[in-house]
């Protein structure tokens, strides 16, 4: 299965700037679906982000997180080439993780 | 799963958070999340309870345990009006050192606690993301900088809203 996580992580100087694009529905439970039925939340909890064993990064969401969330941020004392790793998991227990090389 | 009355966890949590046994944490977070060793691996509960209330004063509350105050050293980045509520682009900013995390709620929503991220020591006090909007709300940032809490709102028209029906 293609993975649902997107990320670019960019090193210039001491600073890692990183942009994650993910895919989940993120149904907020709000919705009703075209049957009139609601469609019961389904959304991603939590995002972690990882370099050299440390979180660098936490992500708490609730329902109110975009489809598809995006996120930027930056970190420092990343490296070209060095792995940084990119984990979530949602409201159903549903998770996937993956690695990227800070570029 | 096994459901333990979750309020009652809750409480327990903010007890534990207090007294700074983050032994015990780990053991909570390990039942609450049977299913998920992943998150109890990490050491993080997710912050549950704060996320099911109404209202933004009192998700600051759920979520801190204490209210914040206005600074213009936050910084929000949005947009005066939003086309599209699904969809709204905010950035928050601040050149407050000692940043720990920053949270957005958006007042309006069902929920108000949209997103709250955790800066470890050497990560920037920057974030970027796009969320959901019912209608027109204000939307608050809120800083958590050495142990007290600094905010900045913006009112954002919603043209359609994000929350469908």
């Amino acid at each position: 299965m293609a993975s649902t996580i997107r990320v670019r992580a960019t090193s210039s100087g001491d600073t890692t700037e990183v942009q994650a694009l993910i895919q989940h529905p993120m149904d907020s439970g709000f919705v009703k679906n075209s049957a009139g039925e609601l469609i019961p939340p389904h959304f991603i909890q939590q995002l972690t982000f990882e370099h050299g064993g440390k979180p660098v990064f936490i992500a708490d969401w609730g329902p109110a997180v975009s489809k598809d969330p995006y996120v930027k941020f930056s970190f420092k004392g990343g490296k070209k080439g060095d792995d940084l790793k990119i984990s979530w998991i949602d409201n159903k227990g549903a998770s996937d993780s993956s690695t990227a090389k800070i570029q | 799963m096994i459901h333990l009355s979750p309020g009652r966890v809750d409480a327990t949590r903010r007890l534990v958070l207090k007294g700074g046994a983050v032994v015990a944490l780990a053991g909570i977070a390990g039942i609450r999340f049977g299913l998920a060793p992943a998150l109890a691996a990490a050491n993080d509960a997710y912050p549950d309870a704060a996320f099911k209330v109404k209202g933004a004063d009192g998700a600051i509350q759920a979520l801190y345990g204490k209210a914040a105050e206005k600074s213009d050293k936050v910084r929000m980045d949005a947009p005066e009006i939003a086309e599209n509520g699904a969809v709204v682009p905010v950035s928050v900013t601040t050149t407050l050192p000692g940043v720990t995390s920053i949270a957005i709620f958006v007042a309006e929503n069902p929920n108000a606690l949209a997103a709250s991220y955790r800066i470890p020591a050497g990560t920037m006090p920057s974030v970027a993301n796009r969320l959901k909007m019912a209608k027109t709300s204000n939307v608050i940032a809120v800083v958590e900088a050495g142990g007290k809490l600094y905010s900045a709102s913006k009112e954002i028209k919603v043209t359609i809203g994000g929350c469908g029906g």
